[in-house]
């Protein structure tokens, strides 16, 4: 296909001049065609012609980041924002706090900016992928038509990464901007760059564990990286943030919704067996848990990191909320991290700038937590004694500091051999992919809803629960 | 814990990481890697990387991903050698990486950050000296290095990948080559990184400026179309694929290749015997005196019987295997001189002598000369010259002391022309004889490729052409007419010339001389091997010791703390 520069300009929703940027606009040109190819061979691609009643930000007011139609998603409209700033942006942390933000790439950061870049917008299309077959197994129209909010909403996280590679990086840049659409999610010549990203997520539980973890992972990506020096970014990365709440609350209240249905078809079973009653018991769950929670853990990186102190020192990445707290250098101060000695479990103090990953994963750690809080509370309200948790966050790593070693999911060192014996336990296997796969039967009735998975409380943009989210009869 | 080939002086306290007070020895064999895994099918061999994290020779530091410090290096060398003695049936080595997603990471930065400026230096000779042996051994012994990187290549993994004759990149989106020194780190890639760029593979020296300043490299198909590397492999069949290109490289190497099978032989360990400030092998023996600041290097020629050996034919020269003498000898020589490198840093002049019977060692030297053409009387030759080269290399004042009893005649007499002086002892009731053999005639270059007579008189030409194709034993005053004496000195001069020279040369900046030594040595063109350590000795070891590397706000200092480094901006 071809497009003009005037069709571009009206197709793409933008506050950022793309008008008036004649250079952006034949960057784009050449890359739209080569996204909308991607997306047909790796997007939810059997669903392309059917009208999807989705949220599209036309602009950057209050009325218009969330504008609602139905629409075929190939005709969706991906559009590039900058979060609107009253004040002068500033450098926020590290040797330079309080200088004005960079409104250009400076040049002794390019590289480390591209690569930053680059490693959050390589997730944005590999979740995509990961989760391209999952239409065919959708709990109901109300859930498949979230999985594809997300879906677009991924595909326009892409677009605002790529926007900044075209814009700020040149020749490099558009290459970047090529590689990240030939990368495959689980290819093994290809690979996503990230490990969680090319881990299958082939049912709706690991989909709604996956936003509720893994696109919690992106959050505080995200946060940390609204705290940028390098202004474009900043402000690009606060507006995915608003997008990115829908993918969290997809995940949190997806898997709140299987915790109740389960809690009731324990009541409702004689023997209290849910799997007897079709549904996925709570063993299944908290495998779930431990495995996404810890892949997601690992895409924060290492724990002691000359990376992650040389971004936080540049200004170009902050801690989560780094504006609200009162010292932006970090220097002359320590974190105390359990490290692993001599075959024992010991503390360690590193400096705090090289501690940085961990300082997020902590606040990534925290909010999580409060989820299980919740989600407790619900088992609670429906009578059931189960309780779930969080494993601890050395269990089951496969990046930093614990990776060569083994614990058990409460962080106790363990041997090989009593991993081994209890893997089954702790994490996904793949007979209970099976199980899972056999219960997943697609429901496209409107209003119905999955055995497995109770009904949320309410509908998208205020429509009922049996509105036809998705046209899938048209 | 036990630690390869190193051993602490009573007393040391292990966390604090002083370099001088380590011993270093280089004897190692394969039941004691631990860092390399070497396998062998037929004409392929493959080395695999997997660097132990906690296998580090100093304490201090995690060899984290396949990073590499001495001890690591030691044994590549090890694998290099034994691969040309133990192995000649191998035409081709893969080396790739045992460790996921990562070929190497280059020499670790955390130990080179708490090393001395002589550990350094010492360290960064060795590593180069070991990628050139990888290139002797293509250029010499047919054994062809195909670098697989299999995972990212960077800094001294890449400087390794090239002095491989050709490297294939694993494409998979991620894994790059890149020389990070300079951005990251504030130093330059000396292990030949720079020259081997524009001077081996031809690189264009802005693309080669762009690569070295672009911390996490070039990679796919534009590593490609710079020439950084030969090819990309996808990652699903990246072994297939460089076991295939194995296999052709072997069979081409292989042409024309007419000795039928070769048997390798067995590289046993040398032993020394240590006593108080003396190390005693064989053949050669090495004393120091700490308050003089001077050595003793002595070495023993062969007997009447090793010479008789080599006139038995190349079944004989096998059956001797190592305890051969010009093996044994210059292995030992080897040994000695890396000895007084990385342990003897006080000792600044070491005095050299051969002791022996001059018409013997000329014998020997045609004896084995004729051996020439079979597998291992061309390995030993090539050992030979290698060691000799190390010895051009060491950063110590030599002086050849000619007096009664010694003999430096052929091979040994490369040791006399070598040295920065050779005094010869001119008494008629202790006749000394030197001698010329073939062996002084090129067969032993330098690292510039020169000979040593050729070096030596490289400003004389009416010498050096009255001396092309003369063999024979030389009377000390035929010696000294033919330009290879420094000074003459008889018996009544000898014993007061010879202390005050020591004496003298013992109280010099030791800098200065080292400088002043390295210049002096190498009169004449240079080549790409001179020029690496060249430049490592003239810039490298300079920027390892400015503040902008080494300084408290050096890049080289923080790399990894959580502060950046500041620049000292003035240009020198
Ligand atoms: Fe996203
Ligand atoms: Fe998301």
């Amino acid at each position: 296909m071809q497009s003009t520069t005037v069709d571009l300009n009206a197709k793409i929703p933008n506050n950022v001049g793309l008008a008036d940027d004649p250079k952006l606009l034949r960057a784009l040109e050449k890359w739209l065609p080569r996204y909308l190819e991607w997306w047909h061979d790796m997007g939810p691609t059997d669903f392309e012609d059917k009208p999807v009643f989705l949220r599209t930000a036309v602009s950057v007011s209050t009325d218009g980041w969330a504008h609602y139609d139905h629409v075929r998603m190939p005709d969706y409209r991906w559009g590039i924002f900058l979060n609107p700033r009253e004040e002068e942006s500033e450098i926020r942390c590290g040797d330079d706090a309080g200088k004005p933000a960079w409104h250009e790439i400076p040049g002794e950061h390019r590289n480390a900016l591209r690569r930053i870049i680059v490693t959050q917008a390589d997730t944005e299309p590999a979740s995509v992928e990961q989760q391209r077959m999952l239409g065919h197994m959708a709990p109901s129209l109300y859930d498949l038509r979230n999985l594809f909010q997300v879906n677009v909403e991924e595909g326009r996280h892409l677009w605002a990464m790529v926007y900044l590679l075209h814009k700020y990086f040149g020749r490099d840049g558009r290459d970047e901007a090529d590689e990240l659409l030939e990368r495959r999610s689980g290819d093994v010549d290809k690979p996503r760059i990230l490990g969680a990203f090319n881990q299958p997520c082939d049912h709706w539980l690991s989909f709604f564990a996956f936003t509720m973890f893994t696109d919690r992972d992106g959050k505080y990506q995200l946060a940390a990286l609204a705290q940028s020096g390098f202004d474009p970014l900043a402000r690009t990365t606060e507006f995915m943030l608003t997008e990115e709440a829908h993918h969290l609350f997809v995940g949190e209240t997806g898997l709140d919704r299987i915790i109740k249905r389960s809690a009731e078809l324990e009541q409702i079973d004689p023997n209290g067996d849910i799997r007897n009653q079709g549904g996925i018991d709570f063993d299944l769950i908290q495998r779930t848990i431990n495995y996404w929670f810890t892949y997601s853990l690992d895409l924060f990186g290492g724990e002691i990191s000359s990376n992650a102190a040389d971004f936080f020192a540049a200004g170009l990445k902050g801690r989560y909320r780094e504006d609200r707290l009162d010292e932006h250098r970090a220097l002359g101060q320590e974190y105390r991290l359990n490290v692993v000695d001599g075959g024992k479990l010991t503390e360690r103090d590193v400096p705090l700038r090289n501690a940085m990953n961990e300082v997020l994963r902590d606040s990534y750690v925290k909010d999580c937590e409060r989820a299980l809080r919740k989600w407790n509370r619900t088992l609670e309200a429906a009578g059931s004694k189960t309780r779930l948790t969080l494993p601890s966050r050395r269990f089951h790593r496969h990046q930093g500091i614990y990776t060569d070693h083994f614990f058990n999911p409460e962080g106790q060192l363990i041997t090989a051999d009593q991993w081994e014996a209890n893997k089954h336990r702790w994490v996904l296997t793949p007979a209970d992919n099976d199980y899972l796969l056999s219960i997943m039967k697609p429901v496209y009735e409107p209003g119905k809803f999955a055995n497995w998975i109770a009904a949320p409380t309410r509908g998208i943009d205020g429509q009922p629960l049996d509105f036809e989210y998705v046209k899938l009869h048209d | 814990m036990l630690r390869m080939a190193v051993s602490f002086f009573a007393g040391m306290d292990s966390a604090d990481t002083n370099d001088n007070e380590f011993v270093v020895e280089f004897d190692t064999d394969p039941s004691r890697y631990r860092h390399w895994r070497v396998s062998y099918d037929g004409p392929v061999a493959h080395l695999e990387m997997c660097v132990d994290p906690d296998g580090g020779m100093k304490p201090g530091y995690e060899l984290k991903l396949n990073s590499y410090d001495l001890g690591v290096d030691i044994e590549l060398a090890d694998v290099v050698r034994r691969m040309r003695f133990e192995h000649p049936e191998v035409r081709t080595v893969m080396v790739t990486s045992g460790t996921d997603n990562v070929f190497c990471a280059g020499a670790n930065i955390h130990m080179l950050a708490s090393s001395t400026h002589a550990w350094k230096v010492n360290f960064c000779k060795f590593t180069n000296e070991t990628r050139c042996e990888l290139e002797d051994a293509d250029a010499y012994s047919r054994q062809v290095y195909l670098c697989g990187a299999n995972g990212t290549c960077a800094g001294g993994g890449y400087e390794l990948a090239l002095a491989c004759r050709e490297i294939y990149l694993q494409d998979d989106g991620s894994s790059a080559v890149s020389l990070p020194e300079v951005p990251l780190l504030g130093v330059l890639p000396g292990t030949g990184g720079l020259t081997r760029l524009v001077d081996k593979r031809k690189i264009r020296r802005d693309r080669a400026d762009v690569f070295s300043t672009t911390a996490e490299g070039i990679r796919g198909k534009k590593a490609v179309k710079w020439r950084l590397v030969d090819g990309i492999y996808p990652r699903s069949r990246f072994m297939e694929k460089l076991r295939a290109r194995a296999a052709t490289v072997a069979a081409e190497t292989a042409e024309g290749l007419g000795d039928g099978e070769r048997v390798g032989i067995k590289l046993g360990s040398l032993d020394p015997v240590m006593e108080g400030s003396t190390r005693t092998y064989r053949y050669v023996e090495l004393s120091w005196d700490d308050e003089a600041r001077t050595a003793n290097l002595t070495i023993k020629g062969p007997s009447a019987e090793d010479v008789a050996l080599l006139g038995e034919g190349a079944a004989a020269l096998h059956r001797a295997g190592d305890q051969l003498w010009a093996l044994r000898a210059f292995r030992e020589l080897d040994d000695a001189l890396l000895y007084l490198r990385f342990n003897l840093h006080a000792i600044g002049l070491c005095l050299v002598r051969a002791v022996g019977d001059a018409a013997t060692i000329l014998a020997h030297d045609e004896a084995l000369w004729a051996l020439r053409d079979g597998w291992l009387g061309n390995e030993v030759l090539r050992h030979m010259a290698r060691v000799l080269r190390r010895f051009d290399l060491s950063s110590r004042s030599f002086f050849a002391l000619g007096d009664a009893g010694t003999a430096f005649a052929g091979c040994l007499l490369e040791l006399a022309l070598a040295s920065d002086r050779f005094y010869l002892l001119d008494d008629p009731d202790h006749p000394v004889q030197t001698g010329l053999s073939v062996f002084n005639e090129g067969t032993m270059p330098m690292t510039h490729g020169l000979s040593r007579v050729q070096a030596h008189l490289h400003g004389e030409p009416e010498l050096l052409e009255a001396l092309a194709g003369r063999r024979g034993l030389l009377d000390p005053e035929e010696s000294d007419d033919a330009g290879l004496v420094t000074v003459l000195l008889d018996d009544i001069d000898w014993e007061d010339d010879i202390r005050v020279a020591i004496e003298e040369r013992a109280s010099l900046s030791p800098d200065a001389l080292t400088g002043m030594e390295a210049n002096l040595r190498f009169p004449g063109a240079e080549n790409e091997h001179s020029k690496i350590f060249a430049r490592l000795s003239a810039w490298q070891n300079w920027i390892f010791i400015r503040p902008n590397a080494t300084g408290g706000q050096g890049a080289l200092s923080l790399y990894g703390k959580p502060e950046r480094p500041t620049f000292d901006w003035k240009r020198v």
